[in-house]
């Protein structure tokens, strides 16, 4: 690609590139990660022998995109200019589709969704349940484009922004924008992040650092790897506009090394991005000058607090500082930095595109735009969800997530990563906002969003996370290495039936202690989990102590495996599948458990066909 | 200068100078672990917690780490630092009760029970030995690694660093590996644990000077004395002063 000399030149190019855009049909297949693990690379390399096989690979075009959310579903793709939509693609499949196309674009019936509810199958994407409710404005460019190509960014209306930012706006107007539209770090702590800009440009010392945070380390979230993955260039877009406003020559992107495809697409989108005189020397033939460097964590969970973050970057173990100072007054190497999350970075484009006001008009009083969730767990539509600020939790599980599988019930919502805190099912309707998150005793975090089933033990769930937090905390402030252990030490003990009734007083009082006293955000939200299940889910606590018994059946010291004699049709099969011996009887016989050898794995229980095998 | 709000005092600090030394210049006493005056702040025993306003919310902050700004408004000894500060200390004894350093800090904080497992740890990771060796003796033969429950410090690649002089500044500054008082035994009035460190207790000994401050853990019988079933101890200096 030629280099532009001027941000004229960026509109000039996009139209050039609408102009050569033919009618050719485009199979656009979703290669993100999580369509990947459920084999969209060999559909592709199928789909591409089946085009070669038919000589048509000038005809149709193969597109291998970034993550387009319905991970559930998987792979899933999108035939243009029809919009047609697949999901559930297998290797088999691309015969089918490859003749459809050919054949006046009749779509393949068995590939289409199926709504659940009504059992019809569903043509286009949007009118799928799933996307219907969602507003995707950093998500919605995955399916149309190749990550890998910086024209089909530019196509879609990409560094347009850029430009427009460099021929009309001074950087105290872009801060102005960012400020008006109510745009809040979409990291976790939701700081105002045009504030934060102003704050840095109060300084008078230069050079300026960016950084990007791109460390998502919470269990189950992938938003900001699928951002990176799908759409490199709208981050480093924003990143470049943040430059101008902030006035830094150099920007760092920090990203975990587990994430390889985030870090190649990033790697390519920035050479690229350097090409086209888009980064580099007198960007667009204008004065700035900016840089963007690639630098890749180690995976420790805590190098994504901003402080441990900066440390990591310069070389010394990631392990957070007291603030302040800020790093907006002194980060990087001792200069003003300032910190944003990459799908805060993205919005910063439409930001400029659209407007601060039409930005603003999204959401609710106090948290504007939207937000993007990766909604997993006990749910039908695992994925990942790009919602307007204020949509209930209700909207989100029932109507966009499909509601939990199995007609179980749901108990509990926990949001925010691992130091998230459990929100239970009573509050279904409780919009989702930071502030009103905040209060129910959760947070928003980056997004992570676990939908809980009946089946879930809460005291099993808070000591699942404890045990992580114990092991990502960085061990620096006495409070969160060792209350984080201590924490997991006593719900330890109550999970096997040793705990003591004032145990609840001291884990509300360690839990408390370790939220205030703690160094960083890490250790400050650690006993969230075990404090919002205490406030929600304290009688299932009084259980496992009181009663010795687990109300969900989950914690093994706690429960009994039996055979019920009147059920039992003596079919030897549990015996056969028992490992541990623990299976007494002959064939044709009712069989028996010994306790004192069963480990409670439940292997007895799926082999049984007619259910005799019962827990207590 | 800036000039800011300690317990209701107005104080005008040097620029530069953190609230604990503004504190202090006050009179009023912060207890801290991981603080020494010549060694860089570091912020890791929490301790030193104070209640900071800045108009909008308050927070709970180490006030080593934080510098004494214009208009700040601190109070150091709130209910809520005071609350958080009792139960920090009882986790703290309960990981180190050896340490006499920390066992009277909780007796002189009132706490009188522990609810924890004692634990027994020889380090509680203060970090002052790491900065000792190298802002002081300009050594750096030591240092942190590991990570949270794995974290501990130690020399590199747990081999004999050739840049350790064997100076002692680390044993020096150690706030937790010195013997806790274990208190007069039965049969005589002597104090253990100050024979073992080879200075000696000026309660016990008439022609002896010790080195350490008189054993609010003695004096009071501290949580964990129950056990030994020492008697609180008459502060009688007749010995030292003269009748």
């Amino acid at each position: 690609m030629l280099k532009l000399k001027s941000p004229h030149e960026i509109k000039e190019l996009q139209l050039c590139l609408e102009a050569s855009e033919t009618t050719r049909p485009c199979i656009s297949v979703c290669a993100g990660s999580g369509c990947k693990a459920s084999g969209a690379d060999n559909v592709i390399a199928s789909l591409r022998k089946e085009l070669e096989k038919r000589n048509l690979a000038g005809t149709i075009d193969l597109k291998s995109t970034g993550c387009h959310g319905f991970c559930e579903k998987g792979p899933v793709m999108i035939v243009w200019p029809e919009k047609v939509f697949y999901n559930g693609v297998s290797q088999s499949d691309a015969k089918d589709i490859v003749a459809s196309v050919m054949n006046g674009h009749k779509p393949v019936e068995k590939l289409l969704y199926k709504d659940p509810n009504t059992g019809e199958r569903i043509l286009h994407e949007h009118e799928v349940p799933f996307y219907a409710r969602q507003q995707r404005i950093l998500f919605g460019n995955n399916g149309k484009l190749d990550p890998k190509d910086i024209r089909d960014y530019i196509k879609v209306g990409g560094y347009h922004a850029l430009g427009r930012v460099l021929l009309d706006f001074t950087p105290e107007q872009v801060v102005e924008s960012v400020k008006r539209s109510g745009l809040r770090g979409r990291g976790g702590a939701g700081f105002p992040t045009g504030v934060k800009w102003e704050a840095l440009r109060k300084s008078t010392v230069h050079p300026r650092y960016i950084v990007c945070n791109a460390d998502e380390g919470d269990p189950g979230a992938f938003m900001d790897r699928s951002l990176l993955e799908g759409n490199p260039h709208s981050v480093i877009e924003g990143i470049i506009i943040g430059g101008y406003a902030l006035e830094a020559k150099e920007a760092y992107v920090y990203v975990r090394a587990e994430y390889p495809l985030a870090v190649e697409h990033l790697s390519v989108a920035i050479q690229q991005a350097e090409k086209a005189g888009l980064l580099g020397d007198n960007i667009l033939g204008t004065k700035m000058s900016f840089r963007i460097h690639l630098v890749q964590g180690a995976g420790a969970f805590v190098c994504g607090e901003e402080t441990a973050l900066l440390a990591s970057i310069e070389g010394k173990v990631g392990e957070p500082n007291p603030r302040p100072p800020y790093p907006v007054q002194k980060g990087l190497w001792g200069k003003p930095t300032v910190i944003n999350n990459v799908k805060t970075w993205a919005s910063v484009p439409v930001i400029i595109n659209k407007g601060a006001d039409w930005y603003a008009s999204i959401g609710t009083e106090k948290s504007k735009g939207t937000m993007v969730f990766s909604l997993v767990g006990k749910i039908n539509n695992t994925g990942l969800v790009e919602v307007p600020m204020g949509i209930t939790l209700r909207e989100m599980i029932y109507e966009i997530g499909g509601g939990i599988p199995k007609g179980k019930q749901l108990k509990a919502i926990q949001i925010g990563g691992p130091s998230g805190g459990c929100i239970p099912a009573s509050m279904i309707d409780l919009p989702i906002d930071y502030e009103a998150l905040t209060q129910a005793g959760s947070m928003m975090g980056s997004g992570g969003m676990v939908v809980m089933d009946e089946d879930t033990c809460m005291v099993d769930v808070a000591r699942y996370f404890m045990e992580f937090l114990e092991e990502e905390s960085c061990g620096k402030c006495f409070p969160c290495r060792e209350g984080t252990q201590r924490l997991k030490d006593i719900l330890n003990r109550i999970s096997q039936g040793k705990g003591a009734e004032e145990d609840l007083e001291l884990l509300d009082d360690a839990g408390w202690m370790i939220k205030e006293t703690s160094l960083c955000g890490l250790g400050q939200t650690a006993p969230n989990p075990v404090l919002s299940t205490l406030r929600y889910f304290r009688d299932e606590y009084e259980a496992h102590i009181r009663d010795k018994k687990c109300p969900a059946k989950v914690c093994r010291e706690l429960i009994v495996y039996e055979i019920d004699e009147t059920i039992c049709d003596g079919c030897h099969a549990c015996v056969r599948v028992c490992s541990s011996d623990a299976i007494l009887g002959e064939k044709d016989k009712v069989h028996e458990i010994e306790s004192a050898k069963c480990i409670k794995c439940g292997a007895c229980i799926e082999v049984c066909q007619p259910k005799a095998v019962l827990v207590h | 200068m800036p000039t800011l709000k300690i317990n209701g005092i107005e104080v005008e600090v040097e620029k530069g100078m953190t609230v604990l030394e503004a504190a202090r210049f006050l009179g009023i006493p912060i207890p801290t672990l991981c603080h020494e005056d010549a060694l860089q702040p570091y912020g890791a025993c929490r301790l030193c917690l104070v209640e900071v306003s800045n108009g909008r919310k308050t927070t709970l902050q180490a006030s080593c780490c934080l510098p004494a700004d214009d208009g700040l408004v601190v109070f150091t000894h709130s209910a809520r630092v005071e609350r958080a500060r009792k139960l920090l200390l009882e986790m703290y004894v309960a990981t180190c009760p050896s340490s006499k350093r920390i066992q009277d800090m909780a007796s002189a904080m009132g706490l009188r029970e522990c609810r924890y497992e004692a634990k027994h740890e020889t380090c509680i990771q203060c970090g002052l030995c790491v900065r000792m060796c190298e802002q002081q003796m300009m050594a750096g033969a030591i240092g942190f690694s590991g990570r949270g429950v794995n974290r501990s410090v130690t020399r590199p690649f747990d081999m004999t660093s050739e840049l350790c002089r064997q100076c002692g500044a680390c044993l020096f500054i150690c706030p937790v590996c010195e013997s806790r008082c274990q208190g007069p035994q039965a049969e005589s009035t002597l104090c253990n644990g100050c024979l073992n460190i080879s200075t000696v207790c000026f309660q016990s000994y008439d022609n002896a000077m010790c080195f350490l401050e008189p054993c609010h853990a003695c004096e009071i019988g501290g949580p964990f004395r129950a056990d030994v079933g020492v008697k609180p101890r008459s502060k009688d200096l007749t010995h030292i002063v003269g009748k």
